[in-house]
């Protein structure tokens, strides 16, 4: 193997990796959910007027913000034997983004004056009723854009649940590597799919960004 | 007339409209049992509120009767808007009682004590009253329509279809029938301020605030503002406070008013008395000011 790139190991391990994308593209929306659902706890926990709340949220974002994504990987992985590699992943994936989007969210919901507070209690609705029909709308519409961004992000790290096993792009490109010694091709082609997928979507970003701010 | 039903609390609950026909009047307390007609709808007793070390209500008494039209009028920081954001229960007082309807607003009764009330008895008080805000502080995210009709759907469980048809019948009051489809963004400060006096009288409130409902407004909208207004205040048995700049407006629409300054009521009566025949060197002084002389308005 003395030449540095063959088209047809390209092709072969381009078509052992779609097989897996699946995967990623799950373990990126499930994450994302994960970190979109528990982002908003977190942003609503650190507005709780009962200190030992807010600043169980507060810890936990900074904690999260603090460390390596693949170092809280592989600290879920051995805590948590039991649980499959996947879920663990996702899991992983999740906790670390929710930190991230805790702080839109947060800039989204003190981005919305304080007159819409005053509104929603003058027509008396309740704490619940403020938050969804009031609060939350206007404060998720223009964080829309950043949190697409997020996911992209997101997207292009889940080469990283390689490390705990799971089978998806990176693994499948190693292992194709370590038979055929042909790496190069193998990780190329990973980058290649990931290009794919997230150039579109980013082009998808800007477009919301640039509607956001027609109507701004 | 109905018998007393037993438990005020219970029918206060039930958040519809029969309640609204004034028969309920009757049931309250036992104590406070008196017609409509002597017991004040609002009565504030040794109201004070502080803002960290700036007291800007400094002990106010008022009553104000049923479907009375009181406007308040004075300088700017006089603590006017906070009289009225206390009754919305947007602030809390510092010191002193508010009761509406004979009962307090931020406590309960248990025996001859007062307790501090949770927010379920605040929320119960509160639907008694409505407000339109300067900044009219209409949902964004919702058309015309959708403003009126969100707190009737989602505050007092209205079925879809009657709260629309209450909005709209709000709508045409207002004259803005033809925009309920659009966002707020698409109308004019007038238009928003109608519709924030819509959405406020859709939930039928015994007493309605206006806190400058004009003062944000550029001046040739002023006038459709204060028409609706003046309508709202002649036709409906509503109680009505009114913090206004606009002296003209005061002297036609209200049955008395306050003049405030320094946290104080400083001066009060019928509006011939207070705007013709000023006691207080500070009333006379700010009249002075605002009407440059005689008679005109602030328009």
């Amino acid at each position: 193997m003395s030449e540095i790139w063959n088209w047809q190991t390209a092709a072969d391990v381009f078509w052992k990796l779609t097989k897996v994308v699946p995967v990623t593209l799950e373990a990126t929306f499930l994450g994302f959910a994960l970190a979109a659902v528990l982002g908003l706890v977190w942003a609503l926990m650190r507005r709780s007027r009962f200190r030992p709340v807010s600043l169980l949220a507060y810890w936990m974002i900074e904690f999260v913000r603090s460390t390596p994504l693949l170092v809280q990987l592989l600290f879920l992985y051995l805590a948590l034997p039991r649980f499959p590699v996947f879920v663990i992943g996702v899991t992983g994936l999740g906790l670390h983004y929710s930190a991230y989007l805790a702080e839109v969210y947060r800039g989204g919901i003190e981005a919305v004056p304080q007159g819409q507070w005053e509104a929603a209690r003058a027509l008396n609705f309740s704490p619940f009723k403020t938050w969804t029909r009031i609060i939350l709308p206007q404060a998720v519409r223009p964080i829309i854009p950043v949190m697409g961004n997020y996911l992209i992000v997101l997207f292009k790290e889940t080469p990283l649940l390689f490390t705990i096993n799971v089978v998806e792009m990176m693994s499948v490109a190693k292992k194709f590597g370590s038979h055929t010694f042909q790496y190069t091709e193998a990780y190329t082609i990973v980058g290649v799919l990931f290009f794919l997928m997230s150039y579109p979507s980013s082009l998808l970003v800007r477009w919301a960004e640039r509607r956001m701010a027609l109507k701004q | 007339m109905a018998l007393p039903k037993v438990l005020s609390l219970r029918e206060h609950d039930s958040e519809d409209s029969e309640r609204r026909t004034r028969i309920g009047q009757k049931t309250k307390d036992d104590k406070t049992q008196e017609s409509p007609e002597t017991t004040p709808i609002v009565r504030y007793r040794g109201v004070k509120k502080s803002f960290g070390d700036v007291e800007v209500l400094k002990g106010i008494d008022l009553d104000m009767m049923p479907g009375e039209k009181v406007a308040v009028i004075g300088p700017s920081g006089s603590g006017k808007t906070t009289l009225a954001r206390l009754l919305m229960t947007l602030e809390r007082p510092s010191a002193g009682i508010i009761e509406v309807e004979g009962e307090p607003l931020y406590h309960k009764r248990v025996g001859a004590r007062l307790v501090p009330a949770d927010e379920r008895h605040i929320a119960r008080m509160r639907s008694k009253i409505g407000m339109v805000f300067q900044h009219f502080n209409l949902f964004p995210h919702r058309t015309i329509l959708q403003n009126v009709t969100e707190a009737p759907i989602h505050v007092k469980k209205m079925p879809r279809l009657e709260a629309e048809e209450k909005a709209r019948e709000m709508l045409e009051k207002v004259g803005l029938i033809e925009h309920i489809d659009k966002y707020p963004e698409q109308l004019s400060g007038g238009q928003k301020q109608r519709v924030a006096i819509a959405r406020a009288l859709v939930m039928e409130p015994k007493i309605m605030l206006f806190d400058e409902p004009t003062s944000a407004l550029d001046p040739e909208l002023v006038g459709e503002v204060l028409a609706v207004i003046k309508e709202i205040a002649e036709k409906g048995d509503m109680a009505m406070m009114l913090i206004t700049h606009e002296m003209q407006f005061a002297r036609e629409v209200a049955d008395r008013v306050l003049f405030t300054d320094g946290g104080n009521i400083v001066e009060q009566g019928t509006p011939e008395e207070i705007f013709e025949h000023p006691k207080s060197e500070r009333l006379q002084a700010f009249l002075a000011r605002f009407l440059g002389g005689v008679g005109g308005g602030g328009q």
